[in-house]
This record gives structure tokens, C-alpha cells and sequence, in this order.
């Protein structure tokens, strides 16, 4: 099935043009990454099939029904779930709230029950730090706790925006860990990076953007391969 | 000048100040919310009080249930406002809320003069409420008692609202962060009207104080309190709870200790009083004595 279908999307901040005509899809059980460099527009299309922002043109299809102009609120609940970049985590709220906050449609308690179960399995250290406010969390237990919060609202297609921004190596490593472990279990991953080598090294195929465009697509072993992205996100020699 | 004196003017200011304490709490959370202004919170104590004059004097309801029909009212009107000045301009930015509020506030004055007339009119509350009771040198009514135990029972019903219950929980993360809100599911209107119905509920509690204190009211005397209410969630720090009650405690006891103890060449400028002692807490608080420092939000 056709997870996630995005058709010539345009968006647009005032006069200013974020997001020019893109196109991207995403079979179910697929690792999908979208990789630019900082201002091509990454966030703006996410925040866009998130429902956060407002399409000026183009299509979103969600499981083939289109949710081009639902708001984000009224499509948690149809398993469209994303992790902010920068995390946004409630500072002043405890972990075991920002957790709850995950689950807040939630109505069967057996069901958030069994989510929160799988979320301190993946992340234990949260279980260590559920009484304590998310702001005094480490930048990589926040982006656990950033993860663990998008796992309590029953995603079917999780869209995570630089979960390694701003980590060292050794938490970067961890995060992209815990995406390899969710993308066996079989969800539908849209992974944003700049990080284009740990993107390309999970995901099944990529997407490269350019200021508002598509400029390079294929599949992921091939593109880690491709002078042109190793040139311009691989540092030239990797 | 006694101390007794000095004493019955603290005792006095509290009670005011309990009366700001509630009206401010109605300003904080929905600031807290929408970064909102709402000048016209305190005209919806006025609102409160014509409709309990109306029903005590049209009706043999008996006083609980008036008051219960006013709050109901006042509640009702408060989302309405929301709804119709507030939501439409919401995403044309601070500034344009801001503008509304103070054209509500007017038309609110306005429709009240037009419909009751801009006398003022008697307010009498049965005898059991204006009832005195002496404990030591401090003399209290019922009124003042209840005032006391209002705001009590306001900050431990809210902190349990907040803390412990699920539109309580959405209240915070909405005012730390209302997109990461909505990737939650969160609803922001509801919460939006859930913060504009509880303020507009205190609001008229705190207007039958008022009332109950001046025994006369008038379709203006909402407008000064509310401000001064205003000055008191700021001076508190605005957006918080308990900083709320505690500026409106500070603002009551200091106008009254200014009214009190100073000339009456002065105490005349009481109300200017009041936007002083704003000024000098925020030379040395800039966000309050409870506030957080944060910007504004884009
Ligand atoms: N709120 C905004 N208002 C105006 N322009 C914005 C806003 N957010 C982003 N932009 C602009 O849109 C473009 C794309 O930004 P963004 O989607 O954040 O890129 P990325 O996530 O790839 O770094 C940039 O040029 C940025 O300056
Ligand atoms: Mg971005």
C-alpha cells in the first residue's frame, strides 16, 4: 500500500517560496530519507504533511485518502505522528507527562499501556528520569524522549525531523540505532537529515533536496555511491 | 495613627487584593495561552453583576442560584467573545487581538448603558452576607470571609485542574508550545475556550464581591479593577498561577495601605498608585516575581 504520497507540493511564507513543486513517496514499510543542506525547505515540507502549515499548491495523500488540508491535530489520530526538529519537548512538563501527551487521543488504557511498555524498553533511561522535568534531560535523552512521545500516539508513518541535530557521535549513534530497531519491527519511516551518510546507511531510498526542490532521487546503497552526493553531503571522500 | 489602623488597612487590602487575585488569574492563563491581552476580562465582571441585579430584582431565585445563572452567563459570554473577536483575527498576529479586546471591552460598556441605563444602580446583598464578625481587633462581613475562602479554593481547585488532569495537562504544554501541542492531537481551541470559560466564571465571582463591597454598580465598574487586576498579574508574572494570586495581593495591600496612610491631598491618585507600583516591580522583576523569562512568540 502507498503509505505517503506527496504531489507537487508548493508552499509558501508570504512572497517567499520554502517548498517549489515537490513530489515524494512512500510505500508502507519503507525507510524513506530526505536529505538537504540547511534552508532547502526539509522542515517546510514536513511540517506541511504534519498539517502544522498550510499547502499554497500540490496534493498529500495519506493511505490514498488525500490530507492536504487537514490540521495537524486531526491527523495524529490517523497515524500521521512527527518528531519536531529541535525536539520540542515540554521542558516543564515531567517525562512521564510529555509521555502521556504522546498518548492523549488515546482512549484504551491497554493500548497506551502496551505502547508506554515498548517506549522504556527502547529507552530505558527514561524509565530512570520519568519524575523529572523534560527540560533538564540531555539533548540526546531529549530526542528519546522526542521519539519515545511520537511512539505513544500509534504512528503508522513517523516523520522525524534531524533526530541527530545538534548530538555527539556516540548519541547520534544510539538514535539512528533505535530507527534501524523500529524500521525491523515495520514502520514507515520519512527520515530528514543533514547527516546524508547515517540517512543513506538506513534508509531504502532517499530524496535530495535543493532550495525547494527535489534535485536527486534513487535508491539509498546507490546514492551513497553518487558523485554528486558525495561531493555536496559527503564530505568528497567517504 | 494606630497600629490597629495600620492593621485594619492590611486586613482591607487583602480583601481587595483577593478580589484582583481572581480576576488576574482569568488574565494569566488565557496570556499564558494566546499571549493575549484580554482588556475586556473585566467588564465581564460587570456583565456578572447586571445579570445577578436582574435576576435578584425580576426573580424570587434564591441567591446561590442567581449566582450560579450569573456565573453561567458570564462564562458564555466570555467564549462568545473568543469565538467572534478573537479566533477570526488569530492569525493576523498579537497586535489585532490586542486592538479587539479593547473594542469589546467598549461595546460591552456601551450595550450595558443602553440596556440598564449609565446610573448607577443599588446592589444589596441579603443580610447574612454584609453580616460583621469580630476576630480581636479585625472586623470582617460574611462577604470578606467568603472572598478569603474563594481564593483559597480557587488556587488549590486550579493547581489540581492543572496538575492533574488532562485538559490541564494540554493547558501547559499549549502555553510552553502550541505546534508541538497539536502534533500531540491537542486541540488549541479547546483549550483556548476551556481558559476563556474559567476566567470568565471568576471574573463574575469576583464581581459580586465588588459589587457586595461598593454596594453601587455601575456599567463602567469593571474597567478600572480589571486593569488594575491586569497590573497584578504582570507584577506577579504573567502566565503563572500562583504569581497571579500573589500580585493581586500585593496590588490590594499596597493601594490600600496608600489610601490609607498617605495625605488626602494624594490618595486621590490611588489608581495612578497602583501603575507605579507596576513600574517599580518591573524595574526590579522584568518579568514578575513569578514570571519565566521568554520571549514573545513568533
Ligand atoms: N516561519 C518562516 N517565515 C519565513 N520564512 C521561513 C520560515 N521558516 C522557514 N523559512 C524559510 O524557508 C526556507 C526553508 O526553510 P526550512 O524548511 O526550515 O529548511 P530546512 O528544514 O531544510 O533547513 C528557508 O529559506 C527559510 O529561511
Ligand atoms: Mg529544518
Amino acid at each position: 500500500m502507498m503509505m505517503l504520497k506527496v504531489d507537487n507540493l508548493v508552499v509558501r511564507y508570504g512572497g517567499i517560496t520554502a517548498v517549489d513543486g515537490v513530489s515524494l513517496e512512500l510505500e508502507e514499510h519503507e525507510t524513506v530519507a530526505l536529505i538537504g543542506a540547511n534552508g532547502a525547505g526539509k522542515t517546510t515540507t514536513l511540517h506541511t504533511i504534519s498539517g502544522l502549515l498550510k499547502a499554497a499548491g500540490g496534493k498529500i495523500f495519506f493511505q490514498d485518502e488525500e490530507i492536504t488540508k487537514v490540521p495537524a491535530e486531526n491527523l495524529v489520530a490517523r497515524g500521521v505522528v512527527q518528531v519536531p526538529e529541535g525536539r520540542q519537548v515540554f521542558a516543564k512538563l515531567t517525562v512521564e507527562e510529555n509521555l502521556r501527551l504522546g498518548a492523549y487521543l488515546q482512549k484504551n488504557k491497554q493500548v497506551i499501556r502496551a505502547n508506554h511498555e515498548k517506549v522504556m524498553t527502547l529507552f530505558p533511561i527514561l524509565q530512570e528520569r520519568r519524575r523529572q522535568a523534560a527540560g533538564t534531560l540531555s539533548g540526546g535523552e531529549q530526542q528519546m524522549l522526542a521519539i519515545g512521545r511520537a511512539l505513544m500516539s500509534n504512528p503508522k508513518l513517523l516523520l522525524l525531523d534531524e533526530p541527530s541535530m545538534g548530538l555527539s557521535p556516540l548519541m547520534t549513534q544510539q538514535v539512528f540505532d533505535v530507527l534501524l530497531e523500529l524500521k525491523k519491527q515495520g514502520m514507515t519511516i520519512l527520515l530528514v537529515e543533514q547527516n546524508a551518510y547515517e540517512a543513506l546507511t538506513i534508509s531504502d531510498r532517499a530524496y535530495i533536496m535543493e532550495t525547494g526542490n527535489i534535485t536527486l532521487e534513487g535508491r539509498s546503497s546507490e546514492l551513497i555511491h553518487d558523485p554528486r552526493v558525495k561531493d555536496a553531503y559527503l564530505g568528497g571522500d567517504l | 495613627m494606630s497600629a490597629e489602623y495600620i492593621i485594619s488597612q492590611l486586613i482591607n487590602g487583602l480583601r481587595l487584593g483577593s478580589v484582583y487575585a481572581i480576576v488576574a488569574v482569568g488574565y494569566s492563563i488565557v496570556y499564558g495561552i494566546l499571549r493575549l491581552i484580554n482588556f475586556a476580562h473585566g467588564d465581564i465582571m460587570t456583565i456578572g453583576v447586571y445579570i445577578m441585579l436582574l435576576f435578584m430584582t425580576s426573580t424570587g431565585m434564591p441567591l446561590w442560584s442567581v449566582i450560579v445563572v450569573s456565573v453561567l452567563v458570564s462564562v458564555i459570554v466570555g467564549v462568545l467573545i473568543e469565538r467572534f473577536a478573537y479566533r477570526p483575527l488569530r492569525s493576523a498576529g498579537e497586535e489585532a487581538t490586542l486592538i479587539s479586546s479593547l473594542a469589546v471591552s467598549t461595546l460591552l460598556q456601551n450595550l450595558l448603558q443602553m440596556i440598564f441605563s449609565p446610573q448607577k444602580k443599588a446592589f444589596y446583598l441579603p443580610d447574612f452576607f454584609t453580616q460583621q464578625h469580630q476576630f480581636g481587633i479585625v472586623k470582617l462581613s460574611t462577604m470578606n470571609i467568603l472572598t478569603f475562602a474563594a481564593v483559597i479554593i480557587m488556587v488549590i481547585a486550579l493547581t489540581l485542574v492543572v496538575q492533574k488532569t488532562k485538559i490541564g495537562t494540554a493547558m501547559r504544554a499549549c502555553s510552553e508550545n502550541l505546534d508541538a501541542s497539536r502534533l500531540m492531537g491537542i486541540k488549541p481551541n479547546q483549550v483556548i475556550v476551556f481558559a476563556f470559560a474559567v476566567g470568565s466564571g471568576l471574573a463574575a465571582l469576583a464581581g459580586l464581591m465588588l459589587a457586595g463591597e461598593y454596594k453601587t454598580i455601575d456599567p463602567l465598574m469593571g474597567f478600572v479593577p480589571g486593569l488594575k487586576a491586569f497590573c497584578a498579574a504582570v507584577v506577579g508574572g504573567i502566565g503563572s498561577l500562583y504569581g497571579a494570586v500573589a500580585g493581586g495581593l500585593v496590588i490590594g495591600v499596597a493601594e490600600m495601605l496608600f489610601a490609607g496612610l498617605m495625605p488626602t491631598s494624594v490618595t486621590a491618585y490611588r489608581d495612578a498608585f497602583v501603575f507605579v507600583v507596576l513600574i517599580v516591580v518591573l524595574l526590579f522583576w522584568p518579568n514578575g516575581i513569578f514570571g519565566r523569562s521568554e520571549g514573545r512568540r513568533s
